[in-house]
């Protein structure tokens, strides 16, 4: 049997496409992150909420509706996207010519409610759902078995982020978003409506959690807490990345799941903190993050 | 073309939070004329400009553009009117190239310029295109604000203190850009603190204190009123 530093590639292999799927979840949501706090100046301290909302979207529509797996992947984040702009409306958009730290705290208060009122609802212990037919089983590679639907979600997410990427730094409607997040005053002068810009993005990064959410239902439980769970590792990947780069967010994410993939592998002890190893010393040695403009 | 208002401001007044910038400035311009406002710093002359595009916070009095009321209307509406503001510090995008910032304003009416013709105007711009725009020097930036509006469309241009701390040479390159402007039939309000620049060019002055209109002069006026304008100006 193949071995690399003392471990069977198998098992090595097996914990880097674990850390490639967590990677995934972690750049999409920062990359959410990134998009809001460039726009909004807003640190969405209830991403982890929409995440989980986005899972239990999912499972509802399926519970209630019969709309499986796929039809949840469009219908969540619009759901999950549109209470995030009804939120921005009521609540968000008093905050922007303030500190930071407002908005912090408000979100902070709006994740605490949505995780409070789910766990009234549905319990701690979760719910499990499905993975969809298709996406069941495993690509058989001679050498491992590879899950199907784990591929799907490096797959699909790394497409998503990427498109993205590709909207916000090539096209008209990214130069507006570029021009918006820098100088809003000046840009909506120019005739462009920028409060409109500022709701969509919102909905568009919360709607991007629920995406996220949709994809990890079937592979964590989808409960209450799984968002919490997730959002301070995400903060981490954040601000290693560079607060606010959208290129920062999304490779941060995905080295930053498989840095914790191998840790597993290699020194399990230093899995849970290793992202934040690297998080501190990143601070050290470059304050605005690794993709971040010095100001 | 000429004779007909285009701009019409009255008892406007104009408040950052609690300080009150503009006490009931009254004055208007015409179709195709070039008027410059004059006036020491802080007389609010840049807060007019402001005003206008609704870039202030609370705004009183009216604010006639092309004979629609603007006063509680938001910048972007303001500016699908067909105006177009180049400000004091210039706003030029470091997140975007020098293309990109002159392609970034969305084209409000139709007539604007092509980016040849802008090229053409101001060929520097043509070789620093694929630059980051703040990595160009304060002469290129300024000819970038000024040019990302002319490709737009707007017909009235709010130009602030455009000559501010640039070389002469370039200073005398604006200002036959502007003339041009002028003879294509240019609505534009200058706002200068270079006094021979705004002489050279605008049909008509207005000196702007403690955020009144108070002096206004016509361009054959100025050789005899030339005293007690610089007086009025600390020049």
């Amino acid at each position: 049997m193949i071995e690399i530093f003392g471990v069977p590639l198998l098992a090595l292999a097996g914990q880097l496409l674990l850390g490639l799927v967590n990677g995934s979840f972690y750049a999409l949501l920062s990359l959410g992150l990134a998009v809001i706090f460039g726009m909004l100046n807003i640190i969405n301290f209830a991403h982890g909420a929409f995440y989980m909302l986005g899972a239990f979207a999912a499972w509802m529509l399926l519970d209630n509706f019969g709309i499986g797996y796929f039809g949840a992947l469009v219908l969540a984040p619009i759901l999950v996207g549109a209470v995030g702009i009804l939120a921005e409306r009521l609540l968000l958009k008093r905050l922007y010519r303030l500190d930071h730290l407002y908005g912090l705290l408000l979100t902070f208060g709006l994740a605490l409610i949505l995780e409070g009122l789910f766990r009234d609802r549905f319990g701690v212990s979760g719910e499990t759902y499905d993975v969809p037919d298709v996406l069941e089983g495993a690509l058989n590679l001679g050498f491992m078995a590879l899950p199907k639907y784990r591929v799907w979600v490096v797959g699909f997410s790394s497409l998503v982020c990427l498109a993205t990427w590709l909207v916000i730094e090539k096209t008209r409607l990214g130069s507006y978003l570029r021009a918006a997040t820098e100088n809003p005053q000046l840009t909506q002068a120019f005739g462009v409506n920028v409060p409109l810009m500022v709701m969509l993005t919102y909905g568009f990064g919360v709607g991007l959690a629920a995406l996220a959410g949709v994809m990890a239902a079937p592979i964590f439980q989808v409960s209450p807490l799984m968002g919490s769970n997730l959002i301070i590792v995400v903060f981490a990947v954040v601000v290693i990345g560079g607060m606010g780069s959208i290129l920062g967010a999304i490779v941060s994410g995905l080295a930053l799941g498989v840095v914790e993939g191998l840790a597993k592998v290699y020194y399990p002890e230093a899995s849970a903190t290793v992202v934040f190893v690297i998080m501190a010393i990143v601070l050290i040695l470059r304050p605005a993050g690794l993709f971040g403009k010095e100001k | 073309m000429s004779g007909t208002e285009y701009l019409r401001v009255t008892g406007l007044h104009a408040f950052y939070g609690e300080s009150h910038i503009l006490h009931g400035m009254d004055f208007s311009i015409d179709r195709g004329e070039c008027v410059s406002l004059l006036g020491r710093n802080g007389a609010g002359r840049t807060t007019t400009l402001r005003a206008i595009m609704g870039l202030t916070g609370r705004r009183t009095g009216s604010i006639m553009v092309n004979g629609t009321e603007t006063i509680h209307w938001p910048p972007h509406r303001i500016a699908r009117l067909g105006l177009g503001y180049c400000p004091e510090e210039r706003g030029i995008y470091a997140s975007l190239s020098c293309e990109e910032n002159l392609l970034m304003p969305p084209v409000v009416a139709s007539g604007g310029m092509t980016l040849e013709e802008i090229y053409d105007l101001f060929p520097n711009l043509k070789e620093r295109r694929h630059s980051q725009g703040t990595r160009m020097s304060g002469g290129e930036q300024q000819m970038l604000a000024l040019a990302r509006i002319l490709r737009t469309g707007a017909r009235l241009l709010l130009l602030d203190e455009i000559s501010e701390g640039l070389a002469p040479v370039i200073v005398e390159r604006l200002a036959e850009v502007i003339s041009l402007l002028k003879t294509r039939g240019y609505t534009i309000l200058l706002v200068e603190q270079n006094f021979h620049f705004a002489a050279s060019l605008a049909d008509r002055m207005i000196v702007v204190e403690h955020g009144r209109a108070g002096l206004q002069l016509s361009q054959n006026e100025l050789a005899d009123k030339k005293e007690a304008l610089q007086e009025l100006l600390g020049v």
